[in-house]
């Protein structure tokens, strides 16, 4: 199917099933270089763990993954690790850990995996939290943000690291329209910008709309529909017709 | 057999997990900063605890000791009965039991509710090893700081003994401390403190595991606490019995 060269992420007849569910089956896709990839469909069929899969919180029972030239599913830790640095994840509850406080949320891994003295993660920590317009919060606890403001947060740590690749799992959901336009902006921002390949799962076809440049429609599993907005209008596929119509 | 074939798969993997953390604990990077921060969580914060009822446990001991040997006419004895039952059994016993209810709930629950709330999926997807920041300090500080909250509670006992029996006698302070420790070996005092240490090991290892392998959502978080209290307590009461018969085996003078 590909040999990786010019994808930041493909998926190859990839299948995972939970206790002999059927989660996804024989799905492939690919996601160049500063594209967006938006991941559409009805609840449970899927998108999350697509997710999960492209960042090896999940291995697949059959097929294959790559991240860029790397083929993931015969990965060991050591080099797991290596790839997963080359992408972010934005959770859907943003996932801060609730014992640190946001600069602690973000500095812990620079100051990990990097190597970056106190005074370069600070410098990187507050040039990341002003893009996200969050760096007068950075001695907040998470406890103490608001769902927009975690979401934003939740960002921030994904790209503190500056990844070729970001995840997002439902950036919007529990956003009003004001703040999730205000994340999709982000995304934009840094697709334009930093040339990072995005993959979002997403129930927001108005934001998909706005972000994606290709869009992949799953249903009970299977692929259903990949290509442009304007492709998926014309597909076959009723449930993705349906998706896509707002 | 199918019915003991689940336990023992469990018990098997809760010593495998306890295995783990301690080999991780000697593969780089050696988390030093999270292994301080767990002992002021577990140590520190049950020091008040601890004190409190060992003090509490010494001044009642020592008011029902002396309303039975006052019988016999053998009230002096009063400071070394004090101390031997403190530093070979309630000390350590006591101290583990608290331990395991305030410290192992906490554990349960902290870190089944950041598996629910993708917390640790969040640490994986940073190549951070979750295991290693998020278990090994846990178990590591548990089993430093149970020994040293046990000499808390032995000598917080003591004293709690020595106000009753002084508000009753008017024993002299060194005096007690002198009764206490005459018929004291070392032999009487390190083995069953260090034996804490094992309870400590029990304590991080169970509650960890309950808590880091649970996948029953936001549900899950009281269950993990909960659970992590009556097995840790139920296995250090089993622990306690058998690292008795153990200490008695290698330290002989002891079984007085």
């Amino acid at each position: 199917m590909t040999d990786g060269a010019a994808t930041a992420v493909a998926f190859d007849q990839v299948s995972k099933s939970f206790g002999g569910k059927p989660v996804l089956r024989d799905v492939t896709f690919d996601v160049r270089p500063s594209e967006a990839l938006c991941i559409l469909g009805r609840s449970g069929t899927g998108k999350s763990v697509t997710l999960k899969l492209i960042i090896s919180l999940l291995k697949p029972d059959r097929g294959k993954i790559w991240i860029e030239q790397d083929e993931i599913t015969r990965l060991g830790t050591e080099e797991l690790s290596r790839v997963r640095r080359k992408m972010g994840f934005l959770f859907q509850d943003a996932a801060l850990f609730d014992s640190l406080t946001l600069y602690e949320n973000l500095a812990l891994p620079l100051m990990r995996l990097t190597g970056k003295s106190p005074e370069e993660a600070d410098f990187l920590v507050d040039r990341v939290l002003r893009q996200v317009r969050l760096d007068c919060d950075k001695r907040k606890m998470p406890s103490e943000l608001s769902g927009g403001m975690r979401k934003r947060a939740g960002l921030a740590r994904a790209l503190v690291l500056e990844p070729r690749i970001l995840l997002a799992d439902e950036p919007s959901s529990g956003l009003d329209r004001i703040t999730a336009s205000e994340i999709d902006e982000l995304l934009l921002i840094q697709k334009a910008e930093r040339k990072t390949a995005l993959i979002i799962v997403t129930h927001d076809v108005r934001g998909a709309r706005r972000v994606g440049d290709r869009i992949a429609i799953l249903d009970q599993g299977k692929l259903v529909a990949y290509g442009t907005f304007a492709e998926v209008e014309q597909s076959q596929n009723e449930v993705a017709r349906k998706l896509v119509a707002e | 057999m199918s019915g003991l074939a689940n336990p023992l798969e469990i018990a098997g993997e809760v010593s495998r997990f306890g295995l783990g953390a301690v080999t991780d604990l000697f593969r780089r990077p050696f988390e030093g900063d999270q292994i301080l921060r767990q002992l002021a969580e577990v140590g520190s914060k049950s020091l008040p605890l601890v004190v409190a009822s060992g003090f509490a446990l010494g001044a009642v001991l020592t008011l029902h000791t002396r309303s039975t040997l006052v019988t016999f006419g053998a009230t002096a004895w009063i400071p070394t009965v004090q101390a031997l039952a403190f530093f070979l059994e309630i000390g350590p016993l006591v101290t583990g039991l608290l331990v395991a209810g305030r410290v192992g709930s906490g554990i349960g629950a902290v870190l089944s509710n950041m598996r629910a709330t993708e917390q640790i999926d969040a640490l994986e997807s940073l190549s951070i090893d979750s295991f290693k920041f998020l278990v090994v300090p846990r178990v590591v500080a548990c089993t430093l700081a149970l020994p040293l909250l046990t000499l808390f509670l032995d000598f917080s006992g003591l004293l709690g003994g020595f106000l009753s029996e002084y508000a009753t006698s008017r024993l002299s302070f060194q005096l007690y401390i002198y009764q206490s420790f005459s018929s004291f070996q070392w032999s009487n005092f390190y083995p069953p403190t260090l034996k804490t240490a094992v309870f400590g090991f029990t304590i991080g290892t169970v509650s960890s595991f309950l808590g880091y392998t649970t996948n029953e959502g936001a549900q899950g978080v009281g269950r993990a606490a909960t659970r992590s209290v009556v097995i840790s307590s139920l296995l250090i009461i089993l622990l306690d019995v058998l690292l008795i018969k153990f200490i008695f085996f290698i330290f002989p003078e002891t079984a007085l």
